[in-house]
């Protein structure tokens, strides 16, 4: 692969050293578990959490004379992850060897794709906020068997082989070398692990393991040649790939300004020290002696087969964004922040059907993002539903409730649950818009505060003491608008 | 009772439906025959006879009532690179000790789906690998051939030595056997026996221990061309657990066996008239043409320009897809482990006692052919060459030859312990002059006893057939078998 810089220098992103600016180059390879019941080659269960050995057959086991077959699902599954790239889908491909031994490999293989991957050239656009949006290059989509897990903790001098995982499919998802700043690294692996979970093909759930990043980091002169690069392997969560990120850069220019050299190699990121550490050598690197797997077939398909498979893609993140602003109006801001996750898009369109767009885009955010983030929730788990925050903004938008009474029915709902219409009725929630009760609320005040009244015919401004008074009076049930009117009009102001 | 060992296959199964005899009977009588001949000639690594009862009993209660698979109670001798559940399954390995599978090979399962009865497993080259089935953890099989007036010991050919002296020394009905580069065709022509590796796709490779993927072939080995046709029928079929197995209906082998060559053409190809090839072996070739002339078959000299290259190409391609397959006998998971000092050790350790010299030569050579900077250079290479030979073949079916005919080797069987053999692989590699090129174009090949050396020892001609079609290889073999005048049954000395 040839490597080619797609992007201008960006001031904002250089790092200043002693000897002058410097700039990060970056690009990652993410392995993205493919979704499906069974293994990328055996009927084995996929499950997460099963007992040690459980999910083993006889091929994943590398018993002799096992063969491998082609689990379509998953083929499936990396042809619309290739076509939420929107990348080229090679509709002929081969599966190779990767030759290593390890104790967690049981075949002393991995199959993979080495020369013709599934997938090729693609590209995730990312939303950097007042940076505008950068295009990043996809490089490649291949499939590959992952290994199993190696367990060193529980005897004093051997190891645990758990061979659950053996032989699970993975995506490889390459992109090409186009970041320039942990926060655009962050934002990748963020947006890439979006459009996973909008179609599907990867649960995206980097903590169980299901995703995981292998960064490769290199620093130059900005604008420059490209330097050596470090490969960190194995990064679990965003957060971490900002950390090895940040540190990798700085210990490469540190290095360089002292007149030293990059050693090409891999490294490791310790999340407990923030830092990267030595874990081979290039000199160490294995030879892999990838050649084609003679067990397989080359892995063919034709167009209808794509187009089946494109036509019953989802609506992807920057498609739904963008419809979001056309459809309900809401800020490219809001719309970025809701297409983060399906679950929450679809909560927020349940809800803004129908109704106010961008009232139901700031409470959505605002009041039921907010809440459950304090809470520690997700939007599934949110005791308030779509339907019962929908129905609290038709009371708004009926005059039934004003603002401030529905942040209070809000709260209820969140707590007790219910019926908002039917508790704004049992509670007597509903807003007075009765000028006659209003007027005679108002009479008492101004009767019942003659230094106020004065005052307020010089500064009108305390006007809003009055509003506070009718409003302790009715239990912020008045309607404000009317009870500054009635107000106005007996204070002659 | 005559002899029921002595019993072609098809005479067997026929006699078991016409309840002549029991399947118990043919099954005791071939497992006394192997219990005095194995100490000698040592085909057999292990005998199931407790299970070989089982099955003939339970054939013979099927038989009674009139029913029973194509197969109904005859007994096989399985090559022990066929997993076999709960039997002896080692490709003759030392690394594979104590190893019994839990799963049974598609090929043995449809054996017994179709009535076979199993006597045991067979010797083998260690992973399928050699010429003479010397490179066994089990011993060399003695071929039940001798030269006339001598009590030399000879190879059975291999790497199936095991399924060729069994059958050749009625030790079982027939044998399943493995062919990667002529392990089914050297040792039949060694034995005075029938060997046919079908097809590359024809039987499923599924629960066969993998030599090379691209190569392996499974087949029988059987007395006649008709008992061939017969096990072929039960051995073929689409496996969806072989990615590599063709989905394509199975013909009635067994139906084209007396169909004659007439209208058939004939190719001669010139490049396998070798230099310092023996005459009796030029003159065998010469005399099968004037056999198929002779029932109707027109002979044409054709060429396959690539021939040369098919061998070395051959000893890449084969070991790089061998030191990958074997990776997985690494200690961790079954078979043998010795314990080493550290897990790189453990390996080192395992597999340096578990493998024998020539398997650890191969690994080498297949290792050595993949590394970063000769990959190119070898392997590539040698798959360019393997088109190449796919296209010679591809282009004598174009141009009108429906099969084949070359000498199966360049010799009759050699001495256990040939110190030319033993000095210089290569030598040992060059048996195998005349098969692999079969092998890598996927082709079917036949081997069927045609004649004799100067000192008595069988020798064999080869029928190369189009993809899928062995069915011109079995009615071409017959001719053959009906004019080489007899005689293929060695004089039992053991």
């Amino acid at each position: 692969m040839s490597l080619v810089d797609t992007r201008t220098p960006t001031p904002k992103y250089f790092i200043s050293g002693a000897t002058g600016d410097w700039e990060m180059v970056i690009g990652m390879e993410v392995h993205a578990q493919v979704t499906s019941e069974s293994k990328l080659f055996s009927g084995s269960s996929t499950e997460f959490g099963r007992p040690p050995n459980s999910n083993v057959s006889f091929v994943d086991a590398a018993m002799p004379g096992m063969l491998p077959v082609i689990n379509e699902e998953c083929v499936r599954q990396a042809v619309r992850t290739g076509l939420g790239l929107k990348a080229k889908i090679n509709k002929r491909s081969l599966f190779d060897r990767k030759n290593y031994f390890y104790p967690d490999l049981p075949q002393g293989y991995q199959i993979s794709q080495f020369k013709d991957p599934i997938v090729g050239e693609g590209v995730v656009k990312l939303d950097l906020g007042e940076d505008g949006e950068v295009e990043i290059g996809i490089e490649r989509l291949h499939l590959e068997q992952d290994a199993g897990k190696s367990i060193h903790d529980q005897h004093p001098n051997m190891s645990f082989v758990d061979l659950n995982r053996s032989g699970v499919a993975l995506m490889e998802i390459v992109s090409k070398p186009d970041l320039r700043s942990s926060a655009e690294a962050r934002a990748y692996l963020s947006k890439l692990r979006t459009i996973l979970r909008y179609l599907g093909t990867c649960d995206g759930n980097m903590e169980q393991g299901s995703m995981r990043a292998d960064i490769n980091v290199s620093v130059r002169r900005p604008g420059g040649e490209f330097g050596t690069r470090c490969e960190i392997k194995n990064v679990n969560s965003v957060r971490f790939a900002g950390q090895a990120i940040e540190y990798e850069a700085r210990r490469q220019i540190d290095i360089l300004e002292d007149g030293g050299t990059i050693d090409q190699e891999t490294r490791l990121f310790d999340p407990k020290t923030g830092e990267t550490r030595s874990m081979r050598s290039k000199e160490e690197a294995h030879d892999y002696r990838y050649f084609p797997d003679p067990d397989l077939l080359p892995l063919e398909f034709d167009d209808a087969f794509i187009a089946m498979l494109a036509q019953d893609l989802p609506e992807l993140p920057d498609e739904k964004h963008d419809r979001l602003i056309a459809e309900y109006g809401v800020t490219p801001y809001d719309a970025s922040v809701l297409v983060a996750e399906r679950t929450s898009v679809d909560y927020f369109e349940d809800v803004a059907r129908g109704r106010d767009g961008k009232l139901a885009a700031n409470w959505v955010i605002n009041e039921l993002f907010g809440r459950l983030s304090k809470e520690g929730m997700s939007v599934e788990d949110s005791p308030v539903s779509a339907a019962q925050l929908g129905s609290i903004f038709d009371l708004i938008s009926q005059g039934e409730i004003s603002g401030k009474i529905a942040k209070d029915l809000f709260e209820i709902v969140w707590t007790e649950g219910g019926d908002p219409a039917k508790l704004v009725e049992e509670r007597g929630m509903k807003q007075v818009s009765d000028t006659g009760a209003i007027e005679k609320i108002v009479d008492e005040i101004i009767a019942g505060n003659p230094d106020q009244v004065e005052k307020v015919r010089e500064k009108p401004g305390l006007l809003g003491w009055f509003v506070g008074q009718v409003m302790k009076q009715t239990q912020g049930k008045a309607n404000p608008q009317a009870v500054n009117e009635i107000l106005k009009s007996k204070l002659g102001i | 009772m005559s002899d029921l060992t002595r019993l072609s296959l098809a005479a067997l199964r026929d006699g078991l439906k016409a309840k002549e005899f029991t399947s118990v009977e043919a099954t005791d009588a071939y497992l006394s025959a192997i219990e005095a001949a194995n100490p000698k000639l040592n085909p057999y690594v292990a005998v199931t006879s407790d299970q070989a009862r089982d099955m003939a009993r339970a054939s013979d209660e099927k038989l009674q009532k009139g029913k029973g698979g194509p197969l109904e109670g005859v007994p096989l001798g399985i090559k022990d690179l066929f997993a076999t559940k709960g039997a002896h399954t080692q490709a003759a390995s030392h690394i594979l000790d104590h190893f019994l599978p839990e799963y049974e090979s598609t090929i043995t399962q449809q054996l017994w789906n179709h009535g076979a009865v199993m006597l045991g497993k067979l010797n083998m080259d260690e992973f399928a690998m050699g010429s003479s089935n010397e490179t066994s953890y089990y011993g060399p099989v003695v071929n039940p051939w001798r030269a006339e007036n001598s009590n030399k010991d000879l190879v059975p050919g291999g790497s199936s030595g095991g399924s060729a002296a069994a059958t050749s020394a009625w030790l079982c009905a027939a044998a399943t056997a493995t062919d990667t580069g002529g392990s089914i065709r050297q040792p039949a022509a060694f034995t005075g026996t029938v060997g046919i590796k079908p097809t590359y796709g024809r039987c499923s490779r599924w629960g066969v221990v993998a030599f090379a993927s691209s190569l392996d072939q499974a087949g029988p080995i059987a007395r006649t061309v008709e008992d061939a046709a017969i096990m072929l029928q039960s051995m073929s079929g689409f496996d969806p657990k072989d990615s590599t197995s063709v989905d394509l209906a199975v013909p009635d082998f067994a139906a084209a066996v007396e169909r004659g060559v007439k209208g058939v053409t004939i190719g001669v190809p010139k490049e396998y008239r070798m230099d310092g090839m023996p005459a009796e072996i030029e003159k065998l070739w010469t005399q099968g043409l004037e056999w198929l002339k002779a029932e109707g078959a027109t002979v044409r000299d054709i060429s396959l320009p690539h021939t040369k290259y098919a061998l070395p190409a051959y000893y890449i391609v084969a070991p790089a897809e061998a030191s990958s397959n074997l990776a997985r006998y690494d200690g961790v998971k079954y078979g043998l482990r010795k314990t080493g000092k550290d897990i790189t050790d453990m390996y080192e350790q395992t597999r340096a006692a578990g493998f024998g010299r020539e398997v650890k030569r191969r690994v080498m050579i297949g290792t050595y052919v993949l590394s970063a900077g000769y990959y190119d250079a070898y392997y590539v290479r040698a798959q360019k060459v393997r088109t190449l030979i796919k296209r010679d073949f591809e282009q004598a079916f174009n141009d009108g030859i429906d099969a084949i005919l070359t000498p199966a080797t360049p010799s009759a069987a050699f001495g256990i312990a040939d110190q030319d053999m033993a000095a210089d692989p290569i030598k040992m590699y060059l048996n195998d002059v005349f098969t692999v090129t079969v092998n890598m174009a996927g082709l079917p090949g036949i081997a069927v006893p045609a004649g004799k050396d100067t000192n008595g020892l069988p020798l064999g001609l080869q029928l190369i057939g189009k993809p899928f079609d062995e069915e011109t290889l079995f009615a071409a073999g017959r001719v053959i078998e009906k004019a080489n005048g007899g005689g293929f049954e060695p004089k039992v000395w053991w």
